[in-house]
C-alpha cells in the first residue's frame, strides 16, 4: 500500500495526546503512596471512570485490529463477540460475581482463588495468567509497529521503543490509577477518532442498503448466500453456509458461555478496573455501565472491516493482497484512514490507533505487576516485607514487564488474523477457568483438589482436542493436529477455537465435580462466608434509585442487547 | 491527591478540536477530494470543540462547593 505522509498539523495532534497520557501519570505521581495505591488505585475509582476504563483496557490491538480484521473476513457474525458474548458476561460478572471479588477484599483475581480454594490453584492462575498478560502486550506491540511500519514508513524498532517507554513512564508515575485516568481519556479519543471514518466511509458506500447491496457479491462469489455478511444469525442453522464455519450452538456455547464469560468474569486485566472501585456499589455498576457503550462498539471497529471488504470487491483491490491471494485483512482499519482522511482527521485517526493500542498494553502491565507482586513475589519470593517494600517491587515489575512485551512483541509473526491466535490461548487457559469460579462461586463442597486438578484437566483436555483436530485446509502444525492423527476436520479456525473451549470447559467442570466429591472439605462455612453465594448474606439495595442497582441495570441492558439482535438478525 | 478528570480530558478536546477547525479554515479545498468533498477537519474540529468544552463545564459545575 501506498506510505502515507504525516503533515505538521497531524503531528501536532499526536504530540498534544503523548503531552497530556504523560501529565496525567505526572500529576498522579504524588498519590502513590501504598502498594494498594500503586496496584489498586487505593481502591476510590468512581464508577464511570471505572467503566470506561474496563472497557479501554480490552480495547487492544486486538480490538481495533482484529475485529476490523473479522469484520472484513466474517461480515457482520462478528458481532457475536459482542451481543452473545461480551454483553451478558459483563451482566453476569457485575450482578453475581463482583459481590464476591469485591466483598472478599482479594486484590488479584489469583488471590480469590486462594481465599476460596488453596495455594495451588491461585500459582496455577497467577504464573499462567502473567505468561498470557506479557503475551498479549507484546503482541498490542508488534501489531502497532507493524501497522506503523507499513503505514508511515516509521522503523519497526523506534516503534515499539517510543510506545513502551510512553506506557512505561505513566504507568511507573501513576500506577493504575494514571492507567485508569489515561485509559478514560483514550477511550474518549478512540471514539471521536474513529467515528469519522466510519460516517465518511458509511456515506460513500450509500448507507447501511448500500453496504448491504455491495456485502452480497462478496457473500455469492465466496459461495455463501447473499446476506451472509449482514446477518447475524440467519444463516447460523448449519455451519457451512457461513463465513466464520459455526453453527448457532458452537457460537452460544462456545464463544458466548465459554470464551466471553470465561474472559470477562475471570481475566484479572478487567476485573481489576473494578476491583479499583470505591465501593461495592460502584463495582458492581462498573461492567455494567461498560456493557452500554460496549453494544454499540460494532459500529466503530466492525463495520470499517466490512466497508474496507466491500470496497475491495467492488472497486477492485482496495485492500493489499497477499502471496496466496487473499486480502491482508489486518490492514483494513489503516488502509480506510489513509484512503478516506485528509491531513488533520489522519492525525486525529492515526493518534486514536495509537491510544488503543496504548491502553490494551497499559492495561496488561497494570494486570501483570499486580499478579506477578502479590500473588507470586509476595507469597513465594520473598513473604513478611514491609510495604514499602512491595511498592518498589511494583516499579520494578513494570519496568520489567515491558521489556518482556517487548521481547514478544519479536516473536509474535506466525498468524494472519490476530484474533484467531488470542482465541486459541485463551481457548487453553481461560475456557477451564470459568468452571472453576462458577463452581467456586456457587457450590460450596468444591474442593482446592478438585479446582487444582479439574483446571489442569480442563487445560489438558483443549490441547489433546487442538492437537488431534483440524480447520479445513490447514497442514497439521500451530493450528492443530500435532499429536499425529487427525480425528476431526472443522469447517475454520473459529470453529475449531469455539469447540475446544466447549471440550475444555466440560472437562474441567466434570473433573472439579468429581474430584471435590472424592476429597475432603478443607474449607468451613465460616472461612468460605463472602466467597460461596450460598454463604454470603444477600446484598440490599432497595433503598436505591433503580438506574443504581445492578439487577434492574443489567436487564435493561440485557434487553437493549436482545433489540440489537433483532435487528441485525 | 487526584484531580478531576474531566479536565484534561475538556481540555485536550478542546486544544485537538480548535487545531483541527483552524486548520480546516486555512487548508486547501483539494486536500478534501479523499473525504468526499467535505470539509471534515473544520466540522469535527467543532465537534471535538463542543465536546471538550461541555466535559470542561461538567468539570467547573463538579468544582462549586455543595455542588453533586
Amino acid at each position: 500500500m501506498p506510505q502515507v505522509q504525516l503533515g505538521a498539523i497531524d503531528y501536532a495532534i499526536l504530540i498534544v495526546y503523548f503531552a497530556f497520557v504523560l501529565g496525567i501519570g505526572w500529576f498522579l505521581r504524588r498519590s502513590v503512596r501504598s502498594s494498594e495505591d500503586f496496584f489498586l488505585s487505593g481502591r476510590a475509582i468512581p464508577a464511570w471512570i471505572a467503566g470506561l476504563a474496563f472497557l479501554s483496557a480490552n480495547l487492544g490491538a486486538q480490538e481495533v485490529i482484529g475485529m476490523a480484521a473479522s469484520g472484513a473476513k466474517y461480515g457482520i457474525l462478528t458481532s457475536h463477540f459482542y451481543w452473545v458474548g461480551a454483553i451478558p458476561a459483563m451482566v453476569f460478572v457485575g450482578v453475581f460475581m463482583m459481590p464476591f471479588y469485591y466483598g472478599s477484599r482479594a486484590r488479584s483475581v489469583p488471590e480469590y482463588l486462594r481465599l476460596r480454594f488453596d495455594e495451588k490453584t491461585r500459582g496455577l492462575n497467577a504464573i499462567t495468567f502473567a505468561l498470557m498478560t506479557v503475551l498479549s502486550s507484546g503482541i498490542s506491540m508488534y501489531a502497532l509497529a507493524k501497522l506503523l511500519e507499513l503505514v508511515l514508513g516509521w522503523s519497526f524498532h523506534f516503534s515499539v521503543v517510543v510506545s513502551a517507554i510512553i506506557v512505561l513512564a505513566y504507568i511507573f508515575l501513576g500506577g493504575l490509577t494514571s492507567a485508569i485516568y489515561n485509559e478514560v481519556l483514550q477511550f474518549f479519543l478512540i471514539v471521536l477518532g474513529f467515528l469519522p471514518l466510519v460516517l465518511i466511509g458509511l456515506k460513500d458506500v450509500g448507507g447501511w442498503s448500500g453496504l448491504t447491496a455491495a456485502l452480497a457479491p462478496v457473500a455469492t462469489d465466496a459461495g455463501y448466500p447473499a446476506g451472509a455478511w449482514t446477518h447475524s444469525w440467519r444463516y447460523l442453522g448449519s455451519a457451512g453456509s457461513n463465513p466464520m464455519g459455526v453453527e448457532w450452538f458452537g457460537m452460544v456455547m462456545g464463544l458466548g458461555f465459554v470464551l466471553s464469560f470465561g474472559y470477562w468474569c475471570t481475566d484479572f486485566l478487567v476485573v481489576q478496573r473494578a476491583m479499583a472501585a470505591e465501593s461495592m456499589s460502584a463495582a458492581r455498576r462498573t461492567p455494567l455501565l461498560a456493557a452500554v457503550p460496549k453494544m454499540l462498539f460494532p459500529a466503530l471497529v466492525i463495520l470499517p472491516g466490512m466497508i474496507a471488504i466491500a470496497l475491495h470487491h467492488g472497486r477492485g483491490g482496495f485492500l493489499p493482497v497477499g502471496a496466496d491471494g487473499t486480502p491482508n485483512y489486518n490492514l483494513a482499519v489503516p488502509t480506510l484512514l489513509a484512503h478516506y482522511l485528509p491531513p488533520g482527521l489522519l492525525g486525529l485517526g492515526l493518534t486514536a490507533l495509537m491510544a488503543s493500542f496504548m491502553s490494551g498494553m497499559a492495561g496488561n502491565v497494570t494486570a501483570f505487576n499486580a499478579v506477578w507482586t502479590y500473588d507470586i513475589y509476595q507469597s513465594y519470593i520473598r513473604p513478611g516485607q514491609p510495604d514499602r517494600h512491595y511498592l518498589r517491587m511494583g516499579h520494578a515489575a513494570t519496568v520489567f514487564g515491558i521489556l518482556a512485551s517487548v521481547a514478544a512483541a519479536y516473536a509474535t509473526t506466525r498468524f494472519n488474523n490476530i484474533m484467531d491466535m488470542l482465541q486459541l490461548v485463551f481457548a487453553f487457559v481461560n475456557a477451564p477457568l470459568f468452571a472453576t469460579f462458577l463452581l467456586g462461586m456457587f457450590w460450596r463442597r468444591a474442593t482446592g483438589h478438585g479446582a487444582f486438578f479439574g483446571l489442569l484437566a480442563g487445560t489438558a483436555a483443549a490441547a489433546l482436542h487442538h492437537g488431534l483436530t483440524l480447520p479445513h485446509g490447514s497442514p497439521p502444525g500451530l493450528k492443530g493436529g500435532f499429536l499425529g492423527s487427525v480425528l476431526h476436520t472443522y469447517p475454520s479456525e473459529m470453529a475449531q477455537n469455539f469447540w475446544t473451549a466447549i471440550v475444555a470447559w466440560t472437562t474441567c467442570f466434570v473433573a472439579t465435580v468429581v474430584i471435590s466429591l472424592l476429597t475432603e472439605r478443607r474449607k468451613s462455612d465460616v472461612e468460605l462466608t463472602g466467597l460461596v453465594y450460598a454463604l454470603t448474606p444477600r446484598l440490599r439495595d432497595d433503598d436505591q434509585a433503580w438506574y443504581r442497582r445492578p439487577g434492574p441495570l443489567g436487564a435493561v441492558v440485557l434487553g437493549l442487547t436482545l433489540v440489537l439482535n433483532l435487528v441485525f438478525w | 491527591m487526584t484531580f478531576d478528570l474531566r479536565l484534561p480530558i475538556g481540555l485536550m478536546f478542546t486544544i485537538v478540536g480548535i487545531l483541527l477547525t483552524g486548520y480546516g479554515l486555512v487548508s486547501d479545498e483539494a486536500i478534501y477530494a479523499r473525504s468526499l468533498g467535505v470539509n471534515v477537519n473544520l466540522w469535527w474540529g467543532l465537534v471535538l470543540v463542543v465536546f471538550g468544552l461541555a466535559m470542561l463545564g461538567l468539570a467547573m459545575r463538579g468544582r462549586r462547593p455543595g455542588a453533586t
